[in-house]
């Protein structure tokens, strides 16, 4: 068949292209975002549509990292840095009053993609610790560069003068327009990653992650890939943080703190590595989550911290790696679909009987406190013997299930 | 730039260089035996500081407030190695970066929470305090002379621990091949708890000296462990004599830089360049070293793991 070794392994069968069922979700996932500021026209419009922003922002970086962590095995503990260097970029450019897209863009990218080529020339040649070591201390060098760029606020951050202009015209600064910017960007990212980690490149990368020396003898060399992965994170992970400089008009060398640079790596592990959904679900739940616990107390970190332990001890495939278990354990939902009707089933029985015992004694009940007492316990008795069955019919089929996983976390806990 | 104020400065380096050590050592033995990336080796250092201000306010005196909060860290450190550490070794590097992290933000709030944002003090000792003159009109602290003493016996009594008694034997020989050791029928979990309660002290230890001299605060451990880990990097990670000479470099270089590079960059550049231009790069001096050191010998000065 000629043609078919150029087939590729992680696309749909060809002929009308079915979605497979990660890019169904992450399909669902882009609409339920583009969904959104129809939700925040009812509600607090502003806020929401800037937390939007964040989300959509935040997922773009996470994909980028995704790029390394997932496809190529380079645990970058200094991505964070890509973020602030975009946004600084584009900052300084629209400081000396170049603020519109056609410069501002290309600058925030070139300057993240030159850091990348940069600090990757030697940073990809070491190997799993190293790397996350001699990341993190690129990252520190841009924080600290950032930190004294006197005549660009230093510590204290830069604040725009304006937001990108497109055309001259301050398009962006509609909140809505900048929304589905961001997005559309987010749906590109996703797609461009997408085709990339099932492109030849991406195969040789994820080899190289399998099995470098492998690869090494069939005659690839893993620099130039691992490198131009790199570059390519890099850069897409600047135009995050160009989108992040715009929406807050503002960067300061926060945007690059070690601390930022963990978070990224959170969002990718709580989505779960290996998918592409995953990362972008991982940014959705750490932000939100983040969000809600603010809310609820300052000390959030105190609730977010040891449910990042729960998380690393017993769910490590992430939210990703949850999806898959559940979909591999189809009994699950069967076994509920079986049951639930069946529960539904008694307790209407249950509310039928209560009912009809009411209207057959409920006015003599009424008149006769004494005997209404007994016959009410009577009756109450009555009504409940049909729910207790009910429920422990209930309990008899949902049991094995949460039984199994509770046994299976404990044993897995202790054996450990 | 007066020499002096050059040797002030590289007492001051050997001393932050010694405390570097301290929190160093025992982050390298977690890291080379058991391949385990401890973030919140940092935040154990910062509990050191804060139970030695705790302990003073029970006791009111200095050495045993040290001593409690000795024993303190270690049984912390157990405990975490109990609780979360244990179930960790052997998986994937990125779930070790994910529960420590968690750790971090849990203990940098809880401390908060405990203690309040505000930072702490403890006094120096009445034994320690004073100075001594070093030069002429040139006096230096006890307490930090106390420091490098205490840091130079406790590097010694290591490497002696780690070269000449059984156990230690047993630590380089899983920093070098864990899975061999283990093999020979030594208890590895068990080497592993003792070594990481080890560790944990040490770097308690070192927040019960810094205690004194500076304000005890949230978050004061993460500088320092960002520290620590370029210093086990350049010293190659699982190695105590790399650890030893990349933290005294790290530490004289990253504080002669931070006090005279303005100066020295002050003789090839205008001053107000040399003044926007030095602190940023007396800042990432060290860092520079680090990627210089990994550009030239990828896994650092003295690599422990044997290899393949």
């Amino acid at each position: 068949m000629p043609g078919a070794r150029r087939g590729n392994p992680v696309a749909a069968p060809s002929g009308p292209r079915a979605l497979s069922f990660d890019q169904r979700l992450a399909a669902g996932l882009f609409v339920l975002l583009a969904l959104l500021p129809l939700l925040s026209r009812g509600i607090a419009s502003s806020y929401l549509l800037l937390v939007g922003e964040r989300l959509v922002i935040f997922a773009i970086a996470a994909l980028s990292l995704e790029l390394l962590i997932g496809a190529g095995g380079l645990v970058s503990f200094g991505h964070a840095a890509f973020l602030g260097i975009g946004a600084y970029a584009a900052g300084i450019v629209a400081s000396h009053g170049h603020g519109s897209l056609a410069i501002a863009l290309p600058a925030a990218l070139a300057a993240s993609a030159a850091f990348a080529l940069m600090t990757g020339a030697i940073a990809v040649r070491t190997r799993g610790v190293y790397f996350i070591m001699i990341t993190l201390a690129f990252a520190q060098m841009a924080f600290f560069i950032a930190t004294s760029l006197a005549p660009y606020g230093g510590d204290d951050g830069l604040t725009w003068p304006t937001r990108t202009q497109v055309l001259g015209r301050p398009i962006l600064k509609d909140q809505l327009t900048f929304f589905y910017v961001c997005l559309t960007l987010l749906i590109a990212t996703y797609l461009g990653v997408g085709r990339l980690i099932a492109s030849r490149f991406g195969r040789v990368l994820r080899g190289l992650k399998d099995n470098e020396t492998r690869m090494q003898a069939i005659g690839f060399r893993p620099y130039f890939y691992r490198l131009t992965a790199y570059v390519i994170a890099g850069t897409l992970c600047g135009l995050a943080g160009f989108l992040l400089g715009n929406q807050a008009e503002f960067v300061s060398p926060a945007y690059m703190h070690w601390q930022r640079s963990g978070e990224l790596i959170i969002m990718v592990l709580l989505g779960g590595t290996g998918t592409l959904y995953g990362p972008m679900l991982g940014a959705l739940a750490l932000l939100l989550l983040e969000e809600a616990l603010s809310r609820l107390t300052e000390h959030w970190k105190v609730m977010l911290g040891p449910a990042l332990v729960l998380i690393a001890l017993f769910a490590s495939g992430g939210i990703a790696g949850a999806i898959a278990a559940w979909r591999r354990r189809r009994r699950t939902p069967a076994r509920l679909a079986h049951t639930l009707p069946r529960v539904a089933r008694h307790l209407f029985g249950v509310g039928l009987k209560a009912s009809r015992c009411w209207r057959r004694e409920g006015r003599r009940l009424l008149l006769r406190p004494a005997h209404r007492l007994r016959r009410g316990a009577q009756a109450a008795r009555a009504a409940c013997e049909p729910a207790k069955t009910a429920l422990g019919r209930a309990l008899e089929a949902l049991p094995p299930l949460a039984e199994r996983a509770v046994k299976t976390t404990v044993v897995r806990w202790w054996r450990r | 730039m007066s020499a002096s104020l050059f040797v002030v400065q590289l007492f001051n380096g050997l001393q932050l260089g010694l405390l570097l050590f301290l929190v160093a050592a025992g982050l390298t033995l977690v890291f080379g035996v058991m391949d385990f990336i401890n973030l919140a080796h940092g935040v154990q250092y910062m509990l050191g500081a804060y139970l030695a201000v705790m302990a003073y306010g029970f006791t009111g005196n200095f050495f045993l407030s040290v001593l409690l909060a000795l024993l303190a860290s270690l049984l912390f450190g157990l405990v975490l190695e109990l609780l979360v550490f244990r179930h960790l070794y052997g998986r994937d590097h990125l779930e070790q970066v994910l529960a420590t992290f968690g750790i971090i933000m849990l203990l940098n709030q809880g401390v908060k929470l405990l203690w309040g944002a505000a930072p702490l003090n403890m006094p120096i000792p009445d034994l320690l305090s004073g100075s001594v003159p070093l030069l002429e009109g040139l006096r230096y602290p006890v307490y930090r002379f106390a420091i490098i003493g205490a840091g130079v016996l406790v590097a010694a009594g290591l490497y002696l621990f780690v070269t000449s008694t059984r156990v230690g034997m047993l630590v380089r020989a899983g920093a070098t091949n864990a899975a061999m050791v283990s093999a020979l029928g030594v208890d590895i979990k068990r080497l592993f708890t003792v070594v990481f309660g080890f560790g944990a002290m040490l770097a308690g230890f070192a927040g019960v000296m810094v205690a004194p001299i500076l304000s005890v605060e949230p978050g004061m451990g993460d500088q320092i462990l960002i520290l620590a880990f370029v210093v086990i990097v350049i010293g190659g990670i699982g190695s105590i004599r790399g650890a030893f000479l990349a933290a005294v470099l790290v530490g004289v270089i990253d504080t002669l830089g931070r006090s005279f590079t303005t100066d020295v960059l002050r003789f090839f550049l205008s001053p107000t360049t040399a003044r926007v231009i030095g602190p940023a790069l007396a800042s990432m001096s060290i860092y520079l070293l680090m990627a210089v050191v990994l550009a030239i010998r990828p896994a650092g000065l003295f690599p422990a793991k044997g290899r393949a």
